[in-house]
């Protein structure tokens, strides 16, 4: 017998995962959906005709990226930890652990699922803020591959979540006491350079920064960062949680007793 | 009914003549071994000393039953051979392949039917198989087929489109054999596969592995119904404390039964049990007697000997199943040294 067809392996974990995320679409495009309208009504619309212009747009074009980056790491994240935390939790995961797929393919089929949940959101953000402003991506090489690997980054880093958590508190935690600060503290809402000097410094620690800039720079042709530092974190993120996630996939840690 | 298997591999495989023949009488002729278990220890974080060096081996073409109490290790075995639990150290193979250094070619020989539960409870019957047989490099088009002609063999095809959490307890532990058939696996796993399975379906499910067997796919199985693995398997490991403490054929070990105990059902009423040289009797009510036969005394010399002394029998049962008396025994004698 040959070894089994891994691509045929890759494609199932896919599939069932896309399926999964529009049998409960009222739970993973909807509210994203409805939050950011809100956000563009009292945000963009309401506060921001009275804040003006911030780095050179008004108020309401600035913030389009940076709420497209959070509802991209909210849900790619969101998905990953989930999906795989529900399969641990059900014992399902045990179908594809006694299976010959290796943890290479396991890991791409659950990253997969969540880059296309992150993708969705992140193009329904986009098409709600056509509603309220007007874009014009000026680098959109930059725009698609900051939002595929930060879409990435967040989905492998809930994979790490999955694998520890032992209940559903424990995949609530991250989310909340971490991704929400560091997503808000990462300039969705504004710009660094209007942080005091000391608190430009502490923001510069903060990863999802770098996202979210790198996103702007590519619709808004603006960035509070160099945009190659940006780059740099993001793959040094990616490669180092890749790893990660390979070494606690083939240990079986939190998988096999 | 469920209805008979049909695999296409077999037959193109190593030879196993096998089919077509009444299991008792038959033998396993397989050419190499379907499970090789060398020195296997598990200690888990906790300290719980699992397995303690179990050393097990399963011939091609096998029906092989793994018994033992709550708790004797039985699982852990299984979840290990699965990949389901790390072994602590000790060396396996599937079909000459390491379990530990060639993980993916060895799980592709493997069909798993665990004890419990686990699979997507909110997906159909047909997708759960069919994305199993995908995790397992089988294109969509061969997957749906197969998930077709297992899903009926198993009486689900009608069930195919229903949530599975609204299947029986019957259904689910049939959609678990489905699911481990769908990649026509050479070593099938069943841990205890008829657990709260109502006796008609148990039967049905009996035949049917028995069918799966007899076509070439080496059965391991594990369950509480002794006689389940009385009247399937051909050899037999017992394992109690994570140590195998019998492992032989079954022809073998029930043959090692030195007495068995009878109950017979008398026509009169009695006061005292008749009193026969070399047997132990005693009444379980004024109609029925317990007769403790060793296997020096045939059957006959105990009618005889009863009818001499004016007791007739209308009808006798074993008391327990043959290899129930022996298992617990086996395991007793286990918990006492």
């Amino acid at each position: 017998m040959s070894q089994p067809n891994s691509w045929v392996g890759y494609r199932t974990i896919v599939r069932k995962e896309v399926t999964r995320i529009v049998r409960i679409w009222g739970q993973t495009v909807v509210p994203p959906a409805i939050t950011m309208t809100l956000y563009f009504i009292i945000f963009g619309n309401l506060i921001g005709r009275r804040i003006g212009e911030m780095g050179g747009f008004d108020y309401m074009q600035f913030i389009v990226p940076g709420l497209v980056m959070m509802s991209v790491i909210t849900n790619s994240y969101g998905n990953m930890v989930s999906s795989f935390f529900g399969a641990k939790f059900g014992h399902h995961i045990e179908e594809l652990l006694v299976s010959p797929l290796p943890s290479s393919i396991i890991l791409a089929g659950y990253v997969t699922g969540a880059l296309v949940r992150g993708l969705m959101v992140g193009a329904v953000v986009i098409l709600v803020s056509l509603f309220f402003t007007r874009l014009e991506v000026q680098h959109p090489l930059i725009m698609v591959s900051v939002l595929l690997l930060t879409s990435v980054v967040f989905a492998m880093a809930g994979m790490v979540n999955a694998i520890f958590a032992q209940k559903f508190d424990d995949i609530a935690i991250i989310p909340t006491f971490v991704l929400t600060p560091l997503t808000y503290l990462g300039g969705v809402f504004y710009s660094i350079s209007l942080l005091p000097e000391f608190w430009q410094k502490v923001s510069a620690f903060n990863p999802i920064l770098y996202m979210v800039n790198g996103f702007r720079y590519g619709i808004l042709g603006v960035s509070d960062v160099n945009i190659v530092r940006a780059y740099a974190i993001m793959l040094v993120f990616a490669v180092l949680l890749f790893i990660t996630c390979m070494t606690l996939l083939r240990r079986g840690t939190g998988l096999r007793s | 009914m469920i209805q008979s298997p049909s695999l296409p591999w077999a037959g193109s495989g190593p030879t196993l003549q096998v089919c077509c023949v009444p299991h008792e009488a038959m033998k396993v002729t397989g050419q190499m071994l379907a499970l090789e278990v060398d020195q296997l220890k598990k200690t888990y974080a906790n300290g719980v000393e699992a397995l303690k060096g179990v050393s097990l081996r399963v011939e091609e073409g096998d029906f092989f039953a793994l018994l033992g109490p709550n708790g004797a290790g039985k699982s852990t075995l299984i979840g290990i051979i699965s990949s389901l639990v790390n072994a602590t150290s000790g060396e396996m193979r599937v079909f000459g392949t390491s379990v530990q250094r060639e993980r993916s070619m060895a799980m592709s020989y493997l069909g798993l039917v665990p004890q419990e539960v686990n699979f997507n409870q909110f997906e159909r019957p047909l997708e759960i198989v069919v994305n199993q047989a995908g995790y397992y490099g089988i294109p969509k088009k061969i997957a749906t087929e197969r998930a077709e002609k297992y899903l009926r063999q198993l009486q689900l095809w009608d069930k195919r489109d229903q949530p599975s959490r609204s299947l029986s307890g019957g259904m689910k532990r049939r959609l678990m054999i489905a699911r481990a058939m769908v990649n026509e696996p050479r070593l099938l796993i069943l841990d205890e596969p008829t657990a709260g399975v109502d006796i008609e379906i148990r039967r049905s499910m009996w035949e049917f592995i028995r069918e799966i067997n007899e076509k070439g796919t080496t059965v391991i199985l594990t369950t509480h119904y002794l006689e389940e693995a009385e009247e399937l398997c051909r050899n037999i490991a017992i394992i109690d404390h994570g140590e195998i403490v019998e492992d032989t054929n079954m022809k073998q070990l029930l043959g090692k039964l030195d007495i068995e105990t009878f109950v017979l059902d008398l026509r009169e009423e009695i006061l005292q049990p008749p009193r026969l040289e070399g047997m132990d009797i005693h009444c379980r009510d004024e109609n029925t007697i317990e007769v403790s036969l060793p296997r020096s005394k045939s059957l006959n010399a105990l009618f005889a000997e009863l009818d001499d002394q004016g007791f007739h029998v209308t009808s006798m049962r074993n008391k327990a199943n043959r290899l129930e008396e022996l298992f617990l025994r086996l395991v007793d004698k286990g918990a006492s040294s």
